[in-house]
């Protein structure tokens, strides 16, 4: 029962859902809205209490056993406490706004902006011409490079042309390969588990 | 004077009317004749609702096109709509001939994406017949650096007393690439339980965080280790992009795991993980099928399980007959699809004929 019920479920649902695609009429819409959407939001309420426990689990753990950067556990609990109790005291109102504009949304963007030095060193590293696959790379990176920058078309006058060639179609065909190749594996993946052949997702055996 | 300058402008000829096909209803297509005409700078269109006594003002369309979609109407209501020419100068011309009354209807079934819909039970016909055909048989499948090495993290991690890092992306379970990330994550946690490593999964979604528990704790159970299972290591961390990223750097950097696992859907925080970790000097193995963050990984990381060969993972590490013949099926549709491609160009190239890409059209 423990097994079977959730492996009948995916596979009524599963089916039901394919044909829901291809329904447009607004009941259909709707079977998606109600049964699908909104139970969705349901069950992911149960889940998120779940996961609080599990995030406080966490956390406590790590202060009470004094590991390496226990004080950081104490910052994400009291943010955590912080952040909910302006969210449901004041219904997300000043201190709320004020904290996720000038504290959060500045967090956030300090990570992302890390992102350009992470590119520099792991271009650094890639670029290294180790073996024929890594100096082809270098070359293609290096004119494309060139390409999109205004110095190209001084070096070269058909640099810029020749760059769109290399992304529109080599680039391109990989790109597209891999694709298809994604797009069959997620169908496969899919089907496997309305079909109950992929049961991995379950957790429990048989 | 007045007159001349008022009707300068020629009316769109041919206008007609139709319910949208494929649609829920509520939306009708409009089509007219272009006006040539310099000084013309777009069409008004107008309706009359059955049971209103006149037509009003319903939007405008610039000149470059001929078609409109009119949208929100009510359902088995006749509609009719005239349209005129505006000029730049804000002159106007008369109005068209008023179409015939149409309504608009929900459709029930999407004729647009019958290919589609056949596609998808040939495939599945094809799914079916070599999950069947390959019971009892050995089929061969290509190495996969990536999944081959997998073991060898784990024993790294084992010698080096270190623990492993499991990061299922940062997405839902409805992405397929979560559930592929899941169905590596149970052999992983397999191997880590029997060879007592402590496993480290941080979470992006709740959901995907009690599912990774569960997962994690029958893998340990299966390996006759389930009092090894710390639910604590699985754990939701946040569920917010960039905090995620510094929460797990944070564990990369403090835990020093020596193996990290980056499998699923990754978007901008690919490379903060991947060159945090390898700033760390953990053996890193990534797999996602996200076409944009692959070059990221393919620079930092060790082995990279790219697009479709996550999907096969599952299938590459049990080696169950029957998931092994799914791949047989992906790769016979692959290359029925690869035909379809070499077939189309020749008949696009040699012949102008472009019944293939008709065939694959969605219109």
């Amino acid at each position: 029962m423990r097994r079977n019920l959730p492996l009948a479920l995916a596979f009524i649902l599963g089916f039901v859902m394919i044909f829901q695609y291809f329904i447009p009429h607004p009941l259909s819409q709707k079977f998606y809205d109600i049964f699908i959407q909104q139970w969705l939001i349901i069950i992911s309420i149960f889940f998120y209490i779940l996961s609080w426990r599990s995030f406080v689990l966490y956390h406590t753990n790590k202060i009470r056993r004094k590991k390496e950067g226990w004080w950081a556990s104490i910052v994400a609990i009291v943010s955590f406490l912080f952040m909910a109790l302006a969210g449901i005291i004041t219904k997300k109102g000043y201190i709320f706004n004020q904290m996720y504009n000038y504290v959060y949304a500045p967090l956030q963007a300090t990570m992302f902006s890390l992102l350009a030095f992470f590119v520099a060193s792991a271009a650094f590293r890639a670029f290294r011409a180790r073996n024929l696959e890594a100096t082809l790379l270098l070359i293609a990176a290096t004119i494309v490079m060139l390409g999109r920058v205004s110095v190209g078309s001084y070096i070269w006058k058909g640099l810029p042309d020749f760059v769109e060639w290399i992304l529109e179609y080599p680039n391109m065909a990989a790109q597209r390969g891999i694709r298809i190749g994604v797009g069959l594996g997620m169908i496969a993946t899919s089907l496997k588990i309305i079909l109950g052949i992929e049961r991995t997702y379950l957790g429990g055996g048989d | 004077m007045f007159m001349i300058i008022m009707f300068s402008l020629y009316p769109p000829f041919n206008v007609r009317a139709s319910d949208k096909p494929n649609d829920g209803g509520g939306s009708i297509l409009i089509k007219w004749d272009k006006v040539e005409d310099t000084l013309l700078a777009g069409y008004e269109i107008f309706i009359l609702e059955e049971g209103m006594e006149d037509y009003e003002q319903y939007d405008y369309v610039p000149a470059i096109y001929n078609t409109y979609e009119a949208e929100g109407l009510k359902n088995n209501v006749n509609y009719r709509f005239k349209i005129r020419s505006l000029g730049k100068d804000g002159s106007y011309s008369d109005f068209s001939v008023p179409t015939e009354p149409v309504k608009c209807y929900p459709q029930f079934f999407k004729l647009n994406k019958l290919n589609t819909f056949f596609a998808i039970f040939i495939y599945l016909f094809i799914l079916v017949y070599f999950t069947k055909k390959a019971r009892g048989e050995h089929l061969f499948i290509r190495r996969i650096a990536g999944l081959d090495h997998l073991e060898e993290a784990v024993g790294r991690a084992t010698e080096m007393g270190k623990p492993m890092l499991y990061v299922p992306g940062i997405s839902t379970l409805s992405d397929i690439a979560t559930l592929a990330a899941l169905n590596i994550l149970k052999p992983v946690a397999k191997k880590a339980a029997e060879y007592d490593t402590p496993l480290i999964v941080p979470n992006y979604d709740p959901m995907v965080n009690i599912v990774s528990q569960e997962v994690v704790k029958e893998a340990y159970t299966e390996a006759g280790r389930p009092d090894a299972f710390k639910r604590e290591n699985v754990f939701f961390l946040c569920d917010s992009q960039f905090a995620y990223a510094a929460g797990v750097d944070g564990i990369m950097v403090r835990e020093k795991p020596a193996t990290n696992l980056l499998i699923g859907m990754f978007y901008a925080e690919s490379l903060l993980l991947a060159e945090t970790g390898n700033m760390t000097g953990a053996i890193q193995i990534a797999g996602t099928d996200a076409v944009a963050q692959l070059p990221f990984f393919v620079a930092a990381c060790d082995y990279t399980i790219m697009g479709e060969e996550l999907y096969a993972a599952s299938a590459y590490l049990s080696r169950e007959p029957k998931l092994v013949g799914s791949l047989k099926a992906q790769d016979l549709s692959k290359m029925i699809l690869m035909g379809f491609i070499i077939i189309g160009s020749i008949l696009m190239l040699g012949f102008n004929w472009d019944i293939i890409i008709k065939l694959f059209g969605t219109v």
